[in-house]
């Protein structure tokens, strides 16, 4: 008989405002008594409404209808045939837009909490069982990978799985791409994606770090060493700033440069030698999850207000409903339909406030949203000490740059064909590097597509 | 993990380590920096390459022990290892054709300077070294400096060595002669903007190396952002070079003091920052 409770089996959280005062885990997981009694509610339509939102095609019926049966190991295992980082998707994919999006239960009342399900049996594997390292032949064929953020780091596994010897390159110090440097311990616990590491490892994908590529060997150099195909998932790390006066200011910085700190270089620990700055009150420009994890990490680090500022609405806001909703039970203030207009400083050169206008929905514009247009007249300061920018990253050029034959659209992003491959031979490309900042998932799958490419083109 | 090979004490202050990194000393050229990481809890530093063999496979870096990392750094004997060097990266100088050039070297920058000099007296150009120092103590790489140049002038701040006063003054007295066509200088902020300065006047070019704060060193975190000629560069990739006309040295100069106050934690360029 399914549970036809019209809302979700609520996950389990911190309190807001223990939370914000700490980096553990914001939702500490269902137990098994919740994931079956949530995994219940699955109605296993037949038409599977639910997978055509999936960009790596969970079979979410079947793997919630394990759990349902309480096959928790058998559960992860259905969803690890399609998904190589399960633990990871059920923490950060945007599920309201995916697979939740689709879900007839979703019609009337809340969609199967299908997010919260796969987070389960990821967990679940993790604590009760050892991961098997399948029976692999070797094909002697190399494939280098550039990157190992989750599109590259898909792709090694799928290809490792195949036989080739896959060698991933890494300019940071530690494996990861945005799973390390980008996401909070808070939203993502970095031992997770440790492991998923660890377990690359054991599939053999050798991974390189400090290797930043088009500066210690270009593409060209790659392929001189006897790699048979290259897949540049190199990400889209390059910081946009706004251009407004007062950027130059002291105490103002892109998110990439605040979350790395954070995050990669865990500048919040004593233990760690990089520094960070413990602001009183904090303007995050932006509405995206970048947006959320900068505000939420400033809270953290104990500002007394931290704001969002967002020229559109709530409604337009990208980021994942979850963690605005987050944002907001821990305190972040919204000032929506806001757009900063310039950024004021000390004699010193220090920020203090910042100038915004308010703004009003007008026509939808290119990209379907209405578009804000200031209010004359509206300007008004808030006062603050840091101004995070979190407006958004284009990719970086180092890789094209330096290799001949591989070209870009003129947002920098990389031009691939239908399987993937650039416009240089035996050279394919995914993740943000092709589609511009993106989510975690739709780099995932890019990687997934690109190691089927190669292979068939190995063949 | 890279190997310690050798170790120079340069000044109570100043080290030069020698490391086995035969990948990074394949591809670099002067005027690159690495990003060097000690182990998990160190800071990623940004600092200049000050020399490198190719064949052996070895670069050297000297860094001056003023913050955390730079001070667990110096505690580091030969044989031990370095968990992180990420390189090369920013762009290699370049240097034209000139045919006589002064080269500005300000305390530990002067680790800096010197690798330039090589590099044009190599070329064939003519070379005037001026390495100015706060006194006699910190003098450093006064032999290996003298030998690839025409004429070596030393300032002090205090007179204790060489001539008394600033880099500046004996600019002035060369530029005077008019034969100079590019002038390089490597040292504090301050330094390098009263330099550029003083060559404006004469219409000398002029190349700077510049230290911001910086994380990853390939353009993603945005904090070694400077304005050049009223466009604003990442040093980590547009530069570490920059033509020292064009420069905000003052922005830079408030944009270096962010984290001064968490501790002496403040990553640095060649760590070229007193003079």
């Amino acid at each position: 008989m399914a549970n036809m409770s019209m809302i979700k089996v609520p996950m389990p959280e911190q309190d807001p405002n223990i939370r914000n005062k700490n980096f553990l885990e914001v939702s500490t997981g269902y137990t098994e008594d919740m994931a079956v009694e949530e995994a219940n509610r699955c109605l296993r339509c037949k038409t599977r409404p639910c997978m055509s939102g999936c960009p790596v095609n969970v079979k979410i019926p079947e793997f919630i209808e394990l759990i349902a049966n309480r096959d928790f190991e058998g559960a992860y295992k259905k969803i690890k045939e399609t998904n190589a980082l399960p633990a990871v998707c059920g923490r950060v994919c945007p599920q309201e837009s995916q697979c939740e999006g689709k879900c007839v239960r979703g019609v009337k009342g809340e969609s199967v909490a299908i997010g919260r399900l796969e987070r389960f049996a990821a967990d679940w594997h993790r604590n009760n069982s050892e991961d098997e390292v399948p029976p692999i032949i070797k094909n002697g064929k190399k494939v280098a990978v550039i990157g190992a953020g989750p599109s590259g780091l898909t792709c090694a596994g799928d290809l490792a799985k195949l036989g080739y010897e896959v060698t991933v390159f890494e300019a940071f110090h530690a494996a990861g791409g945005v799973l390390v440097y980008g996401i909070p311990e808070f939203r993502l616990p970095k031992d997770i994606v440790k492991q998923e590491i660890e377990g690359l490892k054991k599939l053999g994908v050798d991974i390189k770090t400090n290797m930043v590529i088009g500066k210690i060997l270009s593409v060209d150099d790659i392929i001189a060493m006897g790699y048979k195909a290259v897949y540049i998932a190199s990400g889209a790390g390059l910081p946009m700033f706004m251009g407004i006066e007062g950027e130059d200011l002291v105490g103002v910085y892109s998110a990439n440069e605040f979350l790395t700190r954070i995050n990669l270089m865990k500048a919040y620990l004593e233990d760690y030698d990089t520094p960070i700055k413990r602001s009183k009150a904090v303007a995050i420009i932006g509405g995206g999850n970048v947006a959320m994890d900068a505000a939420r990490c400033a809270k953290r680090l104990g500002a007394e207000h931290v704001y969002i500022i967002y020229r559109r609405s709530m409604d337009e806001m990208p980021a994942r409903a979850e963690e605005v909703h987050h944002a907001f039970e821990e305190g972040i203030e919204f000032k929506i339909l806001t757009n900063p207009t310039k950024i004021l400083g000390d004699e010193k050169g220090y920020v203090n406030a910042i100038e915004c206008i308010s703004m009003e929905l007008g026509e939808p514009d290119a990209s379907g949203r209405r578009r804000p247009n200031p209010v004359e007249g509206s300007e008004f300061t808030i006062p603050v000490d840091s101004v995070i920018m979190a407006l958004g990253t284009s990719p970086n050029p180092l890789i094209r740059t330096t290799t001949s034959g591989i070209d870009a659209n003129k947002r920098g992003c990389l031009i691939v064909d239908d399987n993937l491959q650039t416009t240089k031979e035996g050279v394919y490309a995914g993740g943000d590097a092709v589609t511009g900042a993106a989510t975690v998932i739709l780099a995932m799958g890019a990687g997934k597509k690109a190691a089927e490419s190669i292979n068939e083109y190995l063949s | 993990m890279f190997k310690i090979l050798e170790k120079r004490e340069l000044n109570s202050a100043v080290t030069a380590l020698v490391l086995d990194a035969p990948l990074i000393a394949a591809k670099v050229k002067a005027g690159q920096f690495v990003i060097v990481k000690i182990d998990e809890a160190g800071e990623r530093i940004p600092l200049t390459v000050a020399d490198f063999d190719s064949e052996q496979g070895t670069i050297t870096i000297i860094f001056q022990a003023v913050g955390y990392s730079t001070k667990r750094m110096q505690l580091l004997s030969v044989g031990d290892y370095i968990a992180d060097v990420a390189g090369p990266l920013g762009m290699p100088t370049e240097f034209g054709s000139p045919k006589r050039a002064i080269v500005i070297g300000g305390g530990v920058g002067c680790a800096i300077a010197f690798p330039q000099a090589k590099t044009l007296h190599k070329m064939g150009v003519s070379v005037d070294i001026i390495a100015g120092f706060r006194n006699k103590d910190i003098v450093i790489l006064e032999d290996e400096m003298r030998e690839v140049c025409d004429n070596l002038y030393i300032t002090t701040d205090d007179g204790s060595y060489g001539e008394k006063g600033l880099v500046t003054d004996v600019l002035k007295r060369l530029l005077s002669k008019g034969d100079c066509d590019l002038v390089i200088a490597i040292g504090p902020v301050p330094m390098m903007k009263f330099v550029s300065l003083t060559t404006k006047e004469f219409g000398v070019k002029t190349i700077v190396s510049l230290n911001p704060i910086m994380i990853d060193g390939t353009g993603m975190c945005g904090g070694c952002r400077v304005r050049v000629g009223g466009e604003v560069k990442f040093a980590c990739v547009d530069g570490p070079d920059f033509d020292g006309h064009l420069v905000d040295f003052d922005g830079l100069m408030r944009r270096n003091t962010f984290y001064r106050e968490e501790e002496n934690h403040i990553c640095r360029m060649g760590g070229a920052h007193l003079g």
